[in-house]
């Protein structure tokens, strides 16, 4: 249970991050919060030779508010997002990740990268239609969070590309429910309801490769249809698969049992 | 690489290897072996130490990382006399332990809670307590010893 060796970079900016990964030709990797990645080249499941530690990088953890959006920096840590007021549901979703001494080290930038399946903020970036910052040997590029996802713990990052920024777009009605075994395990099923001007949007995580929005559920709701059928819709929609943790009609039971959870905190729409 | 750690109050330079973890560097290095080591993944806690006073798993961090921080580990928990921490006695008075292989943990752990919420209820308790794996107590004693605890702290400050 110990890493191989690694060369360890500790650059001072995102250029200097950027130019390493370059370098390291596909061999390098970010270090963040260390919370995802540290325990993969532990277990040896990886073993990149040279680590980038981005945590000394100035200007990434910082939390910006409009009228719109938050905009948090890359390396804000999970304890940043649950504390702060401005952005309630990215506040409740970073709440459920883990423990406090994993959310006092885990950053929004990491998460997303690392894209787990089952984790909280790659649904609420797809749940509100998060903008993600990325650098790259080329300079910027701006990503639609659906698009960031590609599958299975696989995002449309480059090996030479960094998050730096992550725009959660704020939502005028929203709903939250998740479904683990025990507090602070990873979700079995996670339902995030977002209203942003007319309609709701219905996401779930857990249930397949990358979050997905459950648009047969939403159609449910934008033709009047109650909270029980669009829970029904939602749980019908779904491809999950079953492993040890449940079984194929568990989880649709589940999913079914959280989009109805989340859309009664959504309240009655105007 | 060379770095500087303050543990409990005291500032060191050691030589580590990158991969080196700052719990293998706090045990081997610094011989306080207080601070355990179960799963070496993240998932048992028994390695919680503070890191600028918040609680981390120093099986995730590498020691180059803690470069110039300040850590306190179980040993710096006890007063300046070498007596027991309030939280240490509660243990002892309410079986929070067995075996003691998870204690140093939920110590660091239930030291951070009750300085963030000082008048946690059994519920907050056990919520913020989830992250640390105990295989011999049950945790009835440990959030009785958390909850003695907090109920003596707000009585002393009161
Ligand atoms: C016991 C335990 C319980 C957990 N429970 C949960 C949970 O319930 N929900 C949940 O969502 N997560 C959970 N996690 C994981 C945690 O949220 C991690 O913090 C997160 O998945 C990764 O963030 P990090 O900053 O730690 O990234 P790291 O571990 O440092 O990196 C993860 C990956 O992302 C890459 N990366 C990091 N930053 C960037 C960047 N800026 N740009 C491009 N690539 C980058 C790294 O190279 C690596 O491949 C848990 C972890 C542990 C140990
Ligand atoms: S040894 Fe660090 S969490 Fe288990
Ligand atoms: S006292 Fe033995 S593991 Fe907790």
């Amino acid at each position: 249970m110990k890493c191989a060796p690694f060369d360890y970079v500790r650059p001072s900016s995102v250029e200097e991050a950027v130019t390493t990964l370059r370098q390291a030709a596909g061999d390098g990797k970010i270090l963040a919060g260390g919370q995802s990645l540290v325990p993969v080249m532990a277990m040896r499941m990886a073993r990149p030779s040279v680590l980038v530690d981005v945590n000394r990088i100035p200007g990434l953890s910082s939390v910006e508010v409009d009228a719109r959006a938050l905009r948090v920096g890359a390396l804000t840590r999970h304890a940043l997002l649950e504390a702060q007021d401005e952005h309630p549901l990215l506040a409740e979703a970073a709440g459920w990740i883990g423990h406090t001494a994993i959310r006092t080290r885990g950053t929004a930038g990491g998460s997303l990268a690392h894209a787990d399946p089952s984790a909280e903020l790659p649904v609420v970036a797809v749940a509100t239609g998060a903008t993600v910052t990325v650098a790259g040997p080329d300079g910027l590029r701006e990503l639609d969070a659906a698009d960031l996802f590609t599958g299975m713990m696989t995002t449309a990052l480059a090996d030479d590309e960094m998050i730096t920024s992550v725009r959660f777009p704020r939502p005028d009605r929203w709903g939250f429910a998740e479904f683990a075994r025990r507090h602070g395990d990873f979700a079995l099923v996670t339902a995030v309801v977002t209203g942003f001007g007319d309609g709701l949007r219905v996401t779930l995580g857990g249930v397949s490769a990358a979050p997905v929005r459950a648009h047969a559920a939403e159609e449910v709701l934008a033709g009047g249809g109650t909270a029980r059928d669009a829970a029904q819709a939602a749980s019908q929609e779904i491809e999950p698969t079953a492993d040890l943790h449940g079984s194929v009609p568990f989880r649709r039971a589940m999913a079914a049992e959280m989009v109805r959870r989340a859309l009664a905190r959504v309240g009655p729409g105007e | 690489m060379d770095v500087q750690l303050t543990v409990n109050g005291e500032t060191t330079r050691l030589d580590v290897e990158p991969r080196r973890t700052l719990a293998d560097a706090l045990r081997e290095d610094l011989g306080l072996t207080g601070t355990h080591l179960g799963c070496e993944h993240g998932v048992c806690g028994a390695c919680t130490v503070l890191v600028d006073g918040a609680p981390a798993r120093a099986c995730l961090m590498f020691a180059v990382q803690a470069d110039g921080a300040d850590v306190t580990t179980v040993e710096g928990l006890q007063d300046d006399d070498g007596g027991l921490h309030p939280l240490q006695e509660a243990f002892v008075a309410h079986h929070g332990l067995q075996c003691g292989f998870c204690t140093p943990g939920m110590l660091l752990t239930a030291a951070h809670l009750l300085e963030t919420h000082p008048d946690a209820d059994r519920e907050t308790i056990r919520a913020e307590m989830a992250g640390n794996i105990c295989r011999c107590t049950g945790y009835q004693g440990i959030v009785d010893a958390v909850q003695a605890a907090g109920r003596d702290q707000s009585r002393s400050s009161t």
